[in-house]
């Protein structure tokens, strides 16, 4: 009998270590490519990075136009895809609330949130890539879009879900549509939450990679033009960290280290946003 | 004067179904992107399948020179990469999953949670860079050697690990994918566990079980379902990664029985080829290999959603 409950102690005590562990062995992952973006990428930070383009191999340069062209693409993905995300995610919320379609669409949703991003690019590029002839911004800013859409749904209607269903009735009670509703009460209600939602697809977009590398391609210059090859970070850091040439690899690595902060900062925002938002909550109850 | 204005009433009557009908729009969209992305896969691809057959699908040869395709060193290699990523992220996800929920103190519980979070929010080219440049060197100056050392005399391993240590490979594409999808499969792992009552729990330590006895037998059968949905959501993702894949894989269309030799995988093909294909049926051929991700990504993260979704409804009754 003692022997027994020995070995179940021990037991539970190696799984419980194993589980410390397994822990510990997540975290250091994270500290290793973290600590390896800072000591590779701050050599190469400097003003040249923000002042000077992409330079031709072997020779100095900087990232103006690749960072350009991401900021762009980015912010352009995220204008047309989150009005149809928050707007979709009205409708699951609010006016298809408990249809089979609004099941299906869910869950057609769900997948395309996990859905391989380089499907997209090939997607976007036989529709706009192949019909226009040849690549361009506008290509890439619209994979980053239908990238965008599924993140903004899903926490758009979770949000619009958790405001309070008396201060939905009050607005009806006033006579008022229930599209007034929405836009006066229950959006305002749930701002905060739909800017996090907001954050998290950007934080998606900017960093992927996949599917610009057939749709907005890459250019060496600098180029405004929508209806034209754009440079990206993604792909620049790409291209350059698989050369041969030392100049372009250092720049791949300061490349990343931007990229990869203005991630992390974003997905912390976001993170800090909905904390401050449940405490709210908590203390109004 | 009336209390109702008539043509006020009118009007809020239109925007109402004007904004109705932009909502409802907005949602079928979604439904219309997934139609459209099978579809134009689909017409993309026909030049390819019509020409190969579904010889296509069984055949390992690539060359470009003589416009010969067949995906099977791609499928090969996905599918492989993403058994060693499993193999390795599963129970190191239990374990995270395990120590967030049931043992970790609470002070540090929102910490960790973020970092596991934030490891998922970093972009797929940073750990390709990443693995490329820090993991592989690192595995073939220490670990390859090791393995191949060790494994030569054992039958099946010997010829897992054998051949000259490149660093690049199959081996290390599976291991950085497992970091990779190691986060996600952890948070739903965690979320799944937060669902068991503490009523059960509790019942299980009055009993007189272990903690551990308590995460076998109560914890684990109670989420058994939604486990297996973060097991395959996280399948999932690992199928379809492309970037982190595309850099240490090495990019040989060849299947060879060694894990420690290069190989390609679906997503790193089309990542690698697809600006520099020349000629329709080359083309053709690379977006047949995506049309094939589709439908495979598809399934595996269908079977994830409804999965999960089970679980819910069971929690909400």
């Amino acid at each position: 009998m003692i022997n027994r409950r020995f070995f179940r102690k021990i037991k539970n005590g190696a799984f419980l270590a194993l589980s410390l562990v397994a822990t510990l062995t997540g975290l250091a992952c994270l500290a290793a490519i973290l600590w390896t973006l800072i000591s590779h990428g701050v050599a190469g930070l400097s003003w040249h990075l923000f002042a000077e383009m992409t330079p031709p191999p072997g020779s100095r340069g900087g990232l103006l136009n690749a960072i350009y062209g991401s900021a762009v693409m980015t912010l352009l993905g995220i204008l047309i895809g989150s009005p149809i995300g928050v707007l979709a995610g009205t409708y699951l919320a609010e006016y298809g609330r408990r249809s089979t379609l609004s099941v299906l669409i869910r869950f057609i949703n769900d997948v395309l949130l996990s859905a391989p991003s380089i499907i997209i690019g090939l997607f976007i590029y036989e529709i706009v890539v192949v019909k226009m002839g040849h690549f361009s911004a506008l290509a890439g800013a619209l994979s980053l879009a239908v990238l965008a859409i599924p993140v903004t749904l899903r926490t758009t209607e979770d949000m619009l879900n958790l405001v309070p269903p008396g201060m939905k009735d009050a607005s009806a009670a006033l006579g008022a549509y229930p599209w007034r509703t929405i836009v006066s009460v229950l959006y305002p209600a749930a701002r905060s939450g739909i800017v996090t939602g907001l954050l998290l697809a950007i934080a998606r977009i900017s960093g992927e990679t996949a599917p610009l590398l057939f749709t907005a391609l890459n250019n060496q210059f600098w180029s405004t033009q929508l209806n034209a090859p754009m440079a990206n970070l993604p792909v620049v850091i790409f291209q350059f960290a698989l050369s041969p040439y030392k100049e372009w690899q250092d720049l791949a690595w300061a490349g990343a280290l931007i990229i990869t902060a203005s991630i992390l900062m974003l997905s912390i925002a976001a993170r800090v946003i909905l904390a401050m938002l449940q405490a709210e909550r908590g203390s109004d109850q | 004067m009336a209390i109702i204005d008539p043509g006020h009433a009118a009007k809020q009557l239109v925007y109402e179904r004007i904004f109705r009908a932009a909502t409802l729009a907005a949602a079928l969209l979604v439904l219309l992107i997934l139609g459209g992305v099978a579809v134009s896969l689909f017409r993309g691809a026909w030049p390819a399948l019509r020409h190969f057959g579904f010889a296509f699908v069984t055949r390992e040869i690539w060359n470009p020179v003589t416009d010969e395709f067949g995906a099977l060193a791609p499928i090969y290699g996905t599918v492989v990469t993403s058994l060693i990523a499993m193999a390795l992220a599963v129970p190191t996800a239990f374990g995270i999953a395990l120590f967030l929920t049931e043992i970790c103190p609470p002070l540090l519980k929102r910490p960790i949670g973020v970092a596991v979070e934030l490891l998922a929010a970093v972009p797929s080219i940073i750990f390709g860079i990443w693995g490329l440049f820090v993991l592989a060197p690192v595995l073939q100056r220490h670990v390859q050697p090791w393995l191949i050392h060790h494994a030569h005399h054992v039958p099946v391993l010997g010829q897992l690990f054998k051949g000259p240590p490149f660093g690049i490979g199959i081996f290390t594409a599976g291991l950085v994918l497992a970091i990779m999808v190691l986060p996600f499969i952890a948070a739903t792992m965690r979320d799944v566990f937060d669902t068991v009552p503490p009523m059960l729990k509790e019942s299980g330590y009055g009993l007189g079980a272990t903690r551990w006895e308590v995460i076998w037998n109560v914890v684990v059968p109670h989420s058994r379902v939604g486990v297996v949905g973060g097991i395959m959501l996280g399948l999932g993702r690992a199928l379809g990664e492309t970037m982190a894949v595309t850099f240490v894989i090495g990019n040989a269309h060849r299947i060879s029985t060694s894990l420690l030799a290069p190989g390609t995988t679906i997503s790193s093909a089309i990542a690698n080829e697809f600006t520099e294909a020349v000629g329709d049926l080359y083309t053709s051929s690379l977006i047949a290999l995506g049309l094939l991700l589709f439908l495979i990504t598809f399934t595996v993260i269908a079977a994830a959603q409804a999965m999960l979704r089970r679980l819910e409804r069971r929690t909400e009754q």
